[in-house]
C-alpha cells in the first residue's frame, strides 16, 4: 500500500539523469520534462549524448530543473534512472552521495552493498509491457518513467499529459492513447513504498512574469535567423548542424523564402552566396569538416564583399573526429581558415536563449558591413534544451527585401571611402554602368586590377570595416567582483559552467570573476582595462593547449594584448566543463 | 513568373538595349580566340530580345571564357572555379524577375564543377549556361582538359592524353538537363539561334559551344568549320508534318535518339539534341511556397513567428 502520508520535500534544484539506449526514447521523455519545467516558469537545462552509431548504443538525457537561475546541467545527479546494467555501470559514479538510483529491476542488478545511494528497483520493462499489452514490447518505457518522475516530483500531471498529446499530435490516435496508458502506469506505481521522500519544486519567484519558451539551441538559432530577416539559405546535412537546416527547409517557405539542400558543401555555400548577391542575406551552415569545404567560397565573399551568415555547430575534430561530442576547436578555422588576408566576423552564442539573439546580431552585422559572419555554436548547445523569457518579437523582427532603388550615376560597388553596399541585380543603374562583383582584386568599379596600390588600399578597406565594427561592440561586463584575484575568460557554450563556478567560489570566499566574449573577431575594444584589474586571467575553453601551451582564444588574446598573465585552462575529452573542473583548474 | 516568360516591357527609346549599351571592358582574350564570336552573338541576341537592361545577370566561374562578365555591361559576377552553377542557381531561385546567364569553359563545367553541373541539371534550375568548350586549359597555359581528345599533347600529358574525354552531351543527358544544344563559334547565326532558344526554355538550358583556343589548341574544331574544309552538319528536327522525310528527322524529346546523335564521331552534329518540358525547380518550389502560405492564410512574418513561439510555451 502506498503511504498516503508521504509529505513532499521542498527542493530548489534537481539533476535527473536518464541512462539507456538511444532507441529507448529517453530524449523525448527528457525533452517533455524540460518543456514542462519551462511551462511552469521553472528554469531548466538539459544535456544529452547520442552515440554516432547508426542505431542503438548507450545514450543519456539529463535534465536539471531549478527554481531560480540554472546555469549548468550539473556536476552530479540527484537521481539516476538506469535502464540497463551498462547504464548503471557507466553512470553510477555520477550519482551524488545520498542520491536516488531508480533502476529497471528486470535488467539491472546493482551492487546491494553499496550504501552510498538509495536503491529503488522497479520492474520498468515488465510493468510497461503489462500496461501496454504484448505487442508494444517495451516501447513506452520512456513514458512510464515520465509518469514515475511526475509522481516523485509532484509535477503538474495535467500539463504533462497535455504535452504528451502535443508531442504525438498528428499521429495515430492509438499512439497517443498508448503513451497516456504508459504514463498512467508509471504515475500509479506505488513508489512511496520504496522511496521515503517525494519532492516538490519551490514556486519560482517570477512565476506569472513574462511567459517562457522552451527549445533547444539549434531551434533558437534557426528562429533567430528568421527574426533577423533571413529568408534564404542552402546547406548539406551533417551532425549536429542538420536540425537547423531541417527547420529552415520547412519554415522559410511559410515566410515566402526558401532553403535548399545542395549536392555538397561547396554547392551549398555557393548557392547561399547567389541568394545574397541577389539581395537576400542568406545563411549556410555545417559542422567543422563541412566548413573546411566551404572555405574557398567564403574567401570570395570576403573579397567580393557579399554578406553571408555561416553557422558552424562545432563538434570534436579534426576530420570526422567526434561527430556527436562538444569541442570549441574551430575558432582558429573561423578566424583564420582562409587563404589570403581575409578578415571575418566571428560570433559565439553562450546559451540557448543567446542563440536566438546572436543570430539577429549576425544578420545585422552581415548587412551593415557587407561581409561574411560566422556563428560558432557547438554540439552541446545544439541539443541543449533551456527555457527562457519569450522574446519581444514585435520589436525584434527585421523585414528585409532586396534594395532595388535605382542607383545614381556615381555609384561604385567598391568605394574606398565607404563601406560597400551592393546594388543587387534588378537595380536600374541611372548612369547606365552595371556593376560586376568579383573575387579578383579590383578597383572601385569592380574592374580587375593588379595594381599594387589598389591591392593595398582594398585589403585595408576590407580590414578597416571590421575595425570600425570593433568600435561599436559593447564591452562585456564582468560577472562577479569587478577586480580581484582571478578572472576566467570564456566563450560559447561554457558560459553556464563558468558562471556557476564563480557563484560557488564566491560562496566559499574565493575571489573569482568571469568575463564572457560573444564577439571573438573582431574583439571588443577595452578588454585590456578589464584584464588590468585582475592578478590572473585564465581563458577556459574546450580545445587543446596547442604547441605553446595556450588554447585558441587564449592565443588570440595573448597576440592581441601581449599580456603574459593571460593563461589557459583547456580540455579535450569531448564533454563540457564541469563546474568542479573550472574551480580546480583556475584556483589551484 | 519565370525568368523566361518574356513579357517584355517596351523600353523608352533612350534605354533601348544596343550593343553600345551592352559593351563593357575590352576583352582580354588572345587575338583570334573563338570567345570573341560568342560575346558578339550574346550581344546580338540581347539586342534582338530587348530585355529590361537591369534584369539581365551575367555570371561566370574561372577560366578564359569566364572573364565574360567583365565584357558585358549588365549586372554580373565573377565567381570561383567550378561553383558558378550553384551561385547562379541561388540568383535564379530567389529572383524570378531576372534572366540568369552563365558562361564558362570545359574545366569549370566538366572537371572541377562536374558535380554542380550534374545537380543543376537534375534540379532543373531555370537558367541558361553557355559552355565555351576549347578542349584545353588556356588560362593556365595548356594543360589537359576533361574534353581534350585522346593523344592530345599538353604540358601535363607530354606524350599525349590517355584519359577518355567527357562527352558533354551524353553527360548532360544523363544528368537530366532539360535543354541541350551544341554549336560552333565560327557559326554566329547558329550560336544566336541556340542561345535564344536556350533562353526561351523554362529550365536548365545548356549550349555547348566549340570555341577554339588559337594559342594552345589551334585548329581543334576545323573539322566542324566549312571554311576550313570541315562539315558543319545540322540536326534536322522533326516538323511533325507526317511526311516520309520527317520520319528521318530528330525528335528532340527522344532521349535515346539524342544519345545516338551524341555518339557520332567528332565533329558530330550541331543543333538542339534534347528538350523536355518537365517543371523547373523554380516552379516546383514556388508551388510549394504558394500552397504553404495559402494554407496558413497568408500570415504576416510576425504572426507566423509568434505562433511558433506560442507553441513552445
Amino acid at each position: 500500500m502506498e503511504r498516503a502520508d508521504l509529505r513532499p520535500h521542498h527542493i530548489r534544484d534537481s539533476v535527473i539523469r536518464i541512462a539507456g539506449n538511444s532507441q529507448d526514447g529517453i530524449q523525448s521523455a527528457g525533452a517533455l520534462l524540460a518543456r514542462l519545467a519551462g511551462r511552469s516558469a521553472q528554469d531548466v537545462m538539459t544535456y544529452m549524448t547520442i552515440p554516432s552509431t547508426i542505431s542503438g548504443g548507450p545514450s543519456i538525457f539529463q535534465v536539471r530543473i531549478g527554481t531560480g537561475e540554472v546555469l549548468s546541467t550539473g556536476d552530479e545527479a540527484d537521481f539516476l534512472v538506469a535502464f540497463y546494467q551498462h547504464s548503471y555501470r557507466d553512470h553510477i559514479g555520477f550519482l551524488k552521495q545520498g542520491g536516488v538510483l531508480l533502476y529497471d529491476s528486470d535488467n539491472v542488478q546493482p551492487d546491494s552493498d553499496d550504501k552510498r545511494f538509495v536503491h529503488v528497483g522497479i520492474p520498468i520493462t515488465g510493468l510497461t509491457v503489462e500496461a501496454l499489452g504484448g505487442t508494444a514490447k517495451d516501447k513506452g518505457k520512456n513514458v512510464f518513467i515520465l509518469g514515475l518522475l511526475a509522481k516523485i516530483f509532484d509535477l503538474d500531471v495535467e500539463k504533462l499529459k497535455g504535452l504528451i498529446q502535443e508531442k504525438f499530435r498528428g499521429k495515430d490516435e492509438s499512439i497517443v492513447n498508448t503513451a497516456l496508458i504508459a504514463f498512467q502506469a508509471g504515475y500509479a506505481y506505488p513508489v512511496g513504498n520504496v522511496l521515503t521522500n517525494l519532492y516538490r519544486f519551490e514556486k519560482s519567484p517570477d512565476a506569472g512574469g513574462s511567459p517562457q519558451v522552451t527549445m533547444d539551441g539549434n531551434q533558437a538559432l534557426a528562429y533567430g535567423l528568421i527574426a533577423g530577416g533571413v529568408r534564404y539559405g542552402a546547406a548539406y546535412p551533417i551532425t549536429p548542424w542538420s536540425t537547423i537546416m531541417e527547420i529552415l527547409r520547412s519554415e522559410l517557405p511559410k515566410y515566402g523564402g526558401l532553403f535548399v539542400q545542395c549536392e555538397d558543401e561547396l554547392g551549398a555555400v555557393s548557392m547561399a552566396l547567389g541568394f545574397s548577391y541577389a539581395g537576400h542575406l542568406a545563411i549556410t551552415g555545417s559542422s567543422g569538416p563541412g566548413i573546411s569545404l566551404k572555405t574557398e567560397a567564403i574567401g570570395w565573399a570576403t573579397m567580393a564583399e557579399i554578406p553571408l551568415i555561416i553557422v558552424n555547430v562545432q563538434r570534436g575534430g579534426p576530420s570526422t573526429g567526434l561527430p556527436t561530442n562538444v569541442e570549441q576547436s574551430d575558432l582558429y578555422q573561423a578566424v583564420f581558415g582562409g587563404h589570403g588576408d581575409s578578415p571575418r566576423v566571428v560570433l559565439a552564442p553562450s546559451t540557448v536563449e543567446n542563440c536566438f539573439y546572436i543570430a539577429i546580431e549576425a544578420a545585422r552585422i552581415a548587412r551593415k558591413y557587407s561581409t561574411p559572419v560566422f556563428i560558432l555554436s557547438d554540439a552541446s548547445l545544439a541539443t541543449r534544451i533551456q527555457a527562457f523569457d519569450e522574446p519581444d518579437l514585435k520589436n525584434l523582427m527585421v523585414q528585409s527585401k532586396p534594395d532595388l532603388t535605382p542607383r545614381a550615376a556615381d555609384f561604385k560597388p567598391y568605394p574606398l571611402d565607404r563601406i560597400t553596399s551592393h546594388a543587387p541585380p534588378g537595380t536600374h543603374m541611372l548612369g547606365g554602368v552595371y556593376p560586376t562583383v568579383t573575387g579578383l582584386e579590383h578597383d572601385e568599379m569592380g574592374h580587375p586590377t593588379g595594381s599594387p596600390a589598389l591591392h593595398s588600399a582594398m585589403t585595408a578597406k576590407r580590414r578597416s570595416k571590421l575595425q570600425q565594427l570593433a568600435g561599436e561592440i559593447p564591452v562585456p561586463e564582468v560577472y562577479g567582483d569587478p577586480d580581484g584575484n582571478v578572472l576566467v575568460v570564456g566563450w560559447g557554450s561554457t558560459y553556464g559552467s563558468i558562471h556557476e563556478a564563480v557563484k560557488v567560489a564566491q560562496q566559499c570566499g574565493e575571489s573569482l570573476s568571469a568575463l564572457h566574449l560573444w564577439h571573438l573577431n573582431p574583439l571588443p575594444n577595452g578588454l585590456e582595462k578589464i584584464f588590468e584589474r585582475f592578478k590572473h586571467v585564465i581563458v577556459a575553453e574546450l580545445n587543446d593547449q596547442g604547441l605553446y601551451g595556450y588554447g585558441q582564444l587564449a592565443t588570440l588574446l595573448r597576440a592581441r594584448y601581449c599580456n603574459p598573465k593571460i593563461r589557459s585552462l583547456t580540455k579535450t575529452d569531448g564533454l563540457t566543463f564541469r563546474v568542479k573542473e573550472i574551480l580546480e583548474g583556475v584556483l589551484k | 513568373m519565370s525568368a523566361t516568360d518574356s513579357t517584355i516591357t517596351p523600353l523608352p527609346e533612350a534605354d533601348k538595349l544596343t550593343k553600345k549599351a551592352l559593351t563593357a571592358d575590352h576583352p582580354t582574350w588572345c587575338p583570334g580566340c573563338g570567345d570573341f564570336a560568342v560575346l558578339a552573338a550574346f550581344y546580338k541576341m540581347l539586342e534582338r530580345r530587348q530585355l529590361p537592361h537591369e534584369n539581365i545577370v551575367t555570371l561566370a566561374g574561372i577560366g578564359c571564357s569566364s572573364r565574360f562578365p567583365y565584357f558585358v555591361n549588365t549586372h554580373g559576377g565573377h565567381f570561383i572555379h567550378g561553383r558558378a552553377v550553384p551561385l547562379a542557381s541561388g540568383v535564379s531561385l530567389s529572383r524570378p524577375d531576372l534572366h540568369v546567364f552563365l558562361f564558362g569553359g570545359d574545366g569549370d563545367a566538366f572537371s572541377i564543377g562536374g558535380n554542380h553541373l550534374e545537380h543543376g541539371s537534375r534540379k532543373n534550375i531555370n537558367l541558361t549556361y553557355v559552355i565555351m568548350d576549347n578542349f584545353v586549359y588556356g588560362l593556365t597555359k595548356k594543360q589537359t582538359s576533361p574534353t581534350s581528345p585522346l593523344g592530345f599533347r599538353s604540358k601535363t600529358d607530354p606524350t599525349g592524353a590517355i584519359d577518355q574525354p567527357v562527352n558533354p552531351i551524353k553527360k548532360l543527358l544523363a544528368a537530366g538537363a532539360s535543354f541541350i544544344a551544341r554549336t560552333h563559334s565560327t557559326q554566329v547565326n547558329h550560336m544566336i539561334q541556340m542561345m535564344e532558344r536556350a533562353m526561351s526554355h523554362n529550365g536548365f538550358s545548356v549550349v555547348e559551344c566549340l570555341s577554339e583556343c588559337v594559342e594552345f589548341f589551334p585548329g581543334a574544331f576545323d573539322s566542324g568549320n566549312p571554311r576550313k574544309g570541315g562539315d558543319f552538319i545540322l540536326i534536322e528536327e522533326k516538323k511533325w508534318d507526317g511526311t516520309p522525310e520527317d520520319e528521318l528527322r530528330h525528335d528532340i524529346t527522344d532521349e535515346i535518339a539524342a544519345y545516338k546523335l551524341a555518339n557520332l564521331p567528332f565533329p558530330g552534329m550541331f543543333g538542339v539534341f534534347y528538350e523536355s518540358d518537365r517543371p523547373s525547380k523554380n516552379a516546383l518550389e514556388k508551388k510549394w511556397i504558394d500552397a504553404t502560405r495559402a494554407k496558413l492564410n497568408e500570415p504576416s512574418d510576425l504572426e507566423l513567428l509568434q505562433q511558433t513561439f506560442d507553441r513552445m510555451k
